[in-house]
């Protein structure tokens, strides 16, 4: 336990999910007899997922700063049919087609953060009523009709990266991919391992970072190759989601923008007396989170081939869970991008993986509403025991040599009672009135 | 003593002039590391109004939580002698069914509903199994009348205002047919009128044979209504001074409550002080949801280079508000004022403008307003100014730990590394955070708002250190404190607030306790009222 704890940094609870995730995969590979880890259907996890997942990591930054969207299942097919009448009425190029659609997410957001930011109306009642406003948009423009897409467009759907290059029997992009983002993260680790040496702060053992760095590396080629070795290369959906995921994940990690949403979600007030302008960050999120949820639309379109009066139902509410079981509080200021795609995959693959077993649609509802309960229980019982959350700290404190003391839960008890007391006195006076 | 069920306003004054209702004995209270009350005596006789005094944290609202019983039984020492008898009560309702009624300073109605139905809230009045409306109505009736609040039963409690709905909770408490009623800070919220009105009140109760128990800070208002004082100091019972017999004045009152010497709890030190660098000019402020209510009165003072300044008020009489409001108007509606650093005037209409003005305030309310307890203490420490670690657009994280470290160890701040999270440590060292948090953002003005609450002893002592450092290195530094021996002993100059005005201004060796305690109960309501309206 404690190697893995060294290889993995942090409490080894923080791997919950992640393990859940490997166990899973491994479960439904012997059920199906390895169907499950055939290359085609892993193009199809991803395809069909990757839409879902673009909401996720929109909606991490929603609740991490304490709020929710409703609307974005609603969102994401007005913008959807939107974009497949202009392209086919107006006979617009698909690629103008595509920014047609970014720009109205990016309207749609500016209205509901307005909404949200500016007048101060809870966004669980902005988004309800844009889900229903949308939606009804949505029928309203396309009058209730399937329209289609070009091929063109339907490349950010379910195209493949090309075969180019030598005939090595595989699709060499792919590989190069895979090869490229290993290369990327030895890099990353070594120069902030150097780093910290140079301030003199405590490192981990370099075995421990070998062994991670190695077991990331060989998880990631592994992926590679198997899809490289199937007909298609690696989906363009996926490949943008990748992309999403390492923006994303650096704004939240590495940037004030991203401090300042954590800083809102976890204490308002605090933050508001720290200098954060906390209506710009309520309504940088719910902004961002509508042009999310327009590339989501478009991705789905262009996957279905069209888009129709009933896409995008459900939507937010599986990009909701994907956040919670990804290990955010539902209070604000917990939460990561990475570990929302991994909850995401989690019911991706459940999905899968049930639906190969010829499991049907209402036992599958059934399963994955379990799941969420049981892996927020699981968080929720974790923090009672004032221990972190599962994966809500993962990958924030994988690089961290943390001192686990046996003592370390100790000061809360301490607090002060007496003291608490005076505070709520003295609050109360000033909030008479 | 006859104990045959003396009901509510039946028994008349005349049941004997010092006859006792309530006798607490040897009360002690300790909470984890803390002893809040240690053998507190108080007597009470029936049909009076007996006041309690203290300084803020002295312990009254910890001994009237035992006599209510939110700190039930068994969770203190000594012994309750309700009308003669030992009485054990684990909840509040156990006290309330004995008839001892406690109105918090929050009051506790439910604004949307009507003044009779918050009246009979949990005592409703039903005929078969029915809310009676028609008696609901009159008995609301009969008792408002008894409060002298003239207003339909019937008017949502949201409707009125603050001083009737104070009359409410009374008429609740009388429809319980309470013998003893405990009111905490009854005045605190009211203008002046209402509050006398309240205490007209709260006199007629008494020819009732009502007893009352009062905590208050307005010693007029005591000297007023009172038939006995009370007063705790350190959470012990010091007194308990007969008004008529023993001739009680405020200056009487006050030589109480603060009556201890100032021990060494300071580091020596030796001010060096310069030039005026800070001033605040005729500054207002309008109360955030009430436009009627001024929260800080044509307010001026100054602050100089390496100067400690304190600031002595009591709870609500607006020191946090004047702090607030100046930095970056994070608090109310500034009226009129202005402010100026090294004679040049600022314009702060954001908290971030005054943290690039070198401002910084440290809040009172360490959790609730201080601390994202989420966090741990790196990414707190340069919480208020990432800027100053950012290159380009990334947060340089190794920066982040360098100063993270490096006030750790300036502040010798106890935790095993800078990336524990700040809701695991104690309150001494949450508050070195929180001021590691502030110096990170090199500031010229330091503002600390009760920088000692609720840390122990040797904390503080630590932190009086860093605050005169902190002078020593040329800011200024502004010290809001309830506690006056802290003051005295920190403070170059000492200003007084009361009721949002500031009353007076003393240097170091002019100001003690009687004086400063003089000046911050000093009432300008009367003065003020014209302003106001």
């Amino acid at each position: 336990m404690n190697i893995v704890r060294k290889i993995f940094g942090g409490d080894i609870r923080q791997l919950g999910m992640v393990a859940a995730l490997v166990v899973l995969i491994v479960y439904f590979q012997i059920k199906t007899g390895g169907l499950t880890l055939d290359p085609n259907n892993v193009n199809n996890i991803i395809q069909g997922n990757a839409y879902i997942l673009v909401l996720a990591i929109g909606m991490v930054l929603v609740i991490i700063a304490g709020h929710i969207d409703l609307s974005v299942g609603s969102v994401s097919a007005f913008v959807g049919i939107v974009v497949a009448i202009a392209i086919r009425d107006w006979s617009l190029p698909w690629p103008l087609g595509i920014l047609l659609g970014l720009a109205l997410g990016a309207l749609v957001g500016v209205w509901q953060g307005f909404w949200v930011a500016r007048v101060g109306i809870p966004a669980f009642i902005v988004t309800l009523a844009g889900m229903l406003f949308f939606r009804g948009a949505n029928q309203y423009v396309g009058k209730s009709n399937t329209v289609p897409v070009p091929d063109g467009f339907q490349v950010i759907g379910s195209g493949s990266l090309p075969e180019v290059g030598p005939n090595t029997g595989y699709n060499n992009l792919t590989v190069l991919l895979g090869i490229l983002g290993c290369v990327a993260i030895v890099y990353g680790a070594l120069r902030s391992r150097a780093r910290l040496k140079k301030i003199g702060a405590q490192v981990e053992e370099s075995w421990a970072m070998w062994t991670r760095l190695a077991l990331i590396c060989v998880a990631i080629l592994g992926a590679m190759f198997l899809i490289a070795s199937g007909r298609k290369g690696f989906p363009v959906s996926g490949l943008i989601l990748v992309v999403l995921v390492l923006v994303y994940g650096f704004v939240t990690s590495k940037t004030i923008l991203g401090r300042h949403i954590y800083a809102v979600g976890g204490n308002r007030h605090a933050a508001e007396l720290s200098g954060v302008k906390s209506r710009q960050i309520n309504f940088f999120v719910m902004a961002n989170m509508a042009v999310l949820a327009a590339l989501a639309g478009m991705m789905f379109v262009a996957r279905s081939t069209a888009s129709g009066p009933f896409d995008g139902v459900g939507w937010e509410l599986d990009a909701i869970a994907a956040v919670f079981i990804g290990g955010a509080a539902v209070t604000g200021g917990v939460g990561t991008v990475v570990g929302s795609i991994v909850g995401g995959l989690v019911m991706a693959v459940l999905n899968n993986g049930l639906q190969l077993e010829g499991v049907g649609a209402d036992a599958t509802q059934m399963i994955k509403g379990l799941v969420l309960l049981i892996a927020v229980a699981f968080d929720v019982y974790n923090k009672s025991q004032g221990r972190p959350s599962i994966i809500g700290l993962f990958l924030r404190n994988r690089d961290r040599n943390r001192a686990d003391g046996p003592g370390e839960q100790t000061a809360i008890a301490e607090e002060n009672p007496a003291e608490s007391e005076v505070r709520s006195t003295s609050s109360t006076i000033r909030s008479d009135g | 003593m006859s104990n045959d069920a003396p009901v509510g306003a039946a028994s008349a004054p005349a049941a004997g002039l010092h006859e006792v209702i309530l006798e607490m004995r040897h009360i002690t209270k300790e909470f984890p590391g803390v002893k809040a009350l240690s053998d507190v005596d108080m007597t009470v006789r029936r049909g009076e109004i007996h006041a309690i005094c203290g300084e803020n944290g002295a312990g009254k609202s910890t001994l009237m939580k035992v006599l209510s019983g939110v700190h039930p039984h068994g969770s203190y020492t000594g012994e309750i002698l309700w009308n003669g008898h030992p009485a054990q009560f684990s909840t509040i309702r156990d006290s309330e069914h004995a008839g001892i009624v406690i109105i918090h300073q929050e009051l506790a109605l439910i604004p949307e509903l009507s003044i009779a139905e918050n009246i009979f809230l949990g005592n409703e009045q039903t005929r078969r199994g029915a809310i009676d409306w028609v008696l609901t109505q009159r008995r609301a009736a009969e008792l408002l009348e008894r409060v002298g609040l003239f207003e339909d039963p019937m008017t949502k409690v949201k409707d009125i205002g603050v001083g009737k709905q104070q009359l409410v909770e009374i008429a609740k408490a009388l429809s319980k047919d309470v013998q003893l009623l405990i009111l905490d800070e009854p005045t605190a919220a009211l203008n002046e009128s209402d509050s006398q009105h309240l205490l007209q009140i709260m006199d007629g109760l008494r020819g009732r044979g009502v007893t009352c128990i009062m905590i208050s800070h307005k010693l007029n208002e005591i000297e007023q209504i009172s038939d006995a004082i009370t007063i705790i100091r350190d959470g012990r019972s010091i007194e308990t001074l007969r008004v008529r017999e023993d001739g009680v004045d405020e200056n009487r009152i006050i030589r109480g409550m603060v009556g201890r010497d100032l021990e060494s709890r300071f580091p020596e030190h030796t001010p060096h002080i310069g030039e005026v660098f800070f001033e605040v000019d005729n500054w207002r402020v309008q109360h955030p949801v009430r436009a009627d209510r001024l929260v800080v009165k044509d307010a001026s003072f100054f602050v100089r280079h390496g100067e400690i300044v304190g600031f002595a008020g009591l709870m609500g009489a607006g020191r946090t508000e004047l702090m607030r409001s100046i930095f970056g108007r994070s608090y109310g509606t500034v009226l009129a004022g202005r402010i100026l650093k090294d004679g040049k005037e600022l314009h702060l209409k954001h908290v971030r403008d005054a943290i690039e003005a070198g401002l910084a305030y440290v809040t009172e309310d360490r959790k609730t307003l201080g601390l994202n307890l989420l966090d741990d203490i790196k990414r707190t420490t340069v919480s208020a100014k990432l800027s100053r670690i950012t290159d380009g657009l990334v947060i340089n994280e190794s920066e982040e730990f360098r100063f993270a470290e490096q006030y750790r160890k300036e502040l010798r701040t106890k935790t095993p590394t800078v990336e524990e999270g700040v809701s695991k440590l104690s309150g001494g060292n949450q508050q070195k955070v929180v001021l590691a948090k502030w110096l990170f953002t090199e500031p010229d003005l330091l503002i600390l708002d009760e920088p000692t609450r609720g840390i122990d002893v040797g904390a503080k002592y630590e932190i009086y250190g860093i605050i005169q450092r902190l002078a020593d290195q040329g800011k200024g530094v502004v010290v809001v404190s309830s506690e006056l021996p802290e003051l005295l002993g920190l403070a170059d100059r000492i200003y007084t607030i009361a009721e949002g005005a500031i009353t007076g201004c003393l240097d170091k060796g002019e100001a003690d306790q009687e004086s400063l305690m003089r000046l911050m109960t000093k009432n300008t309501t009367r003065t003020q009222a014209n302003a106001v309206s």
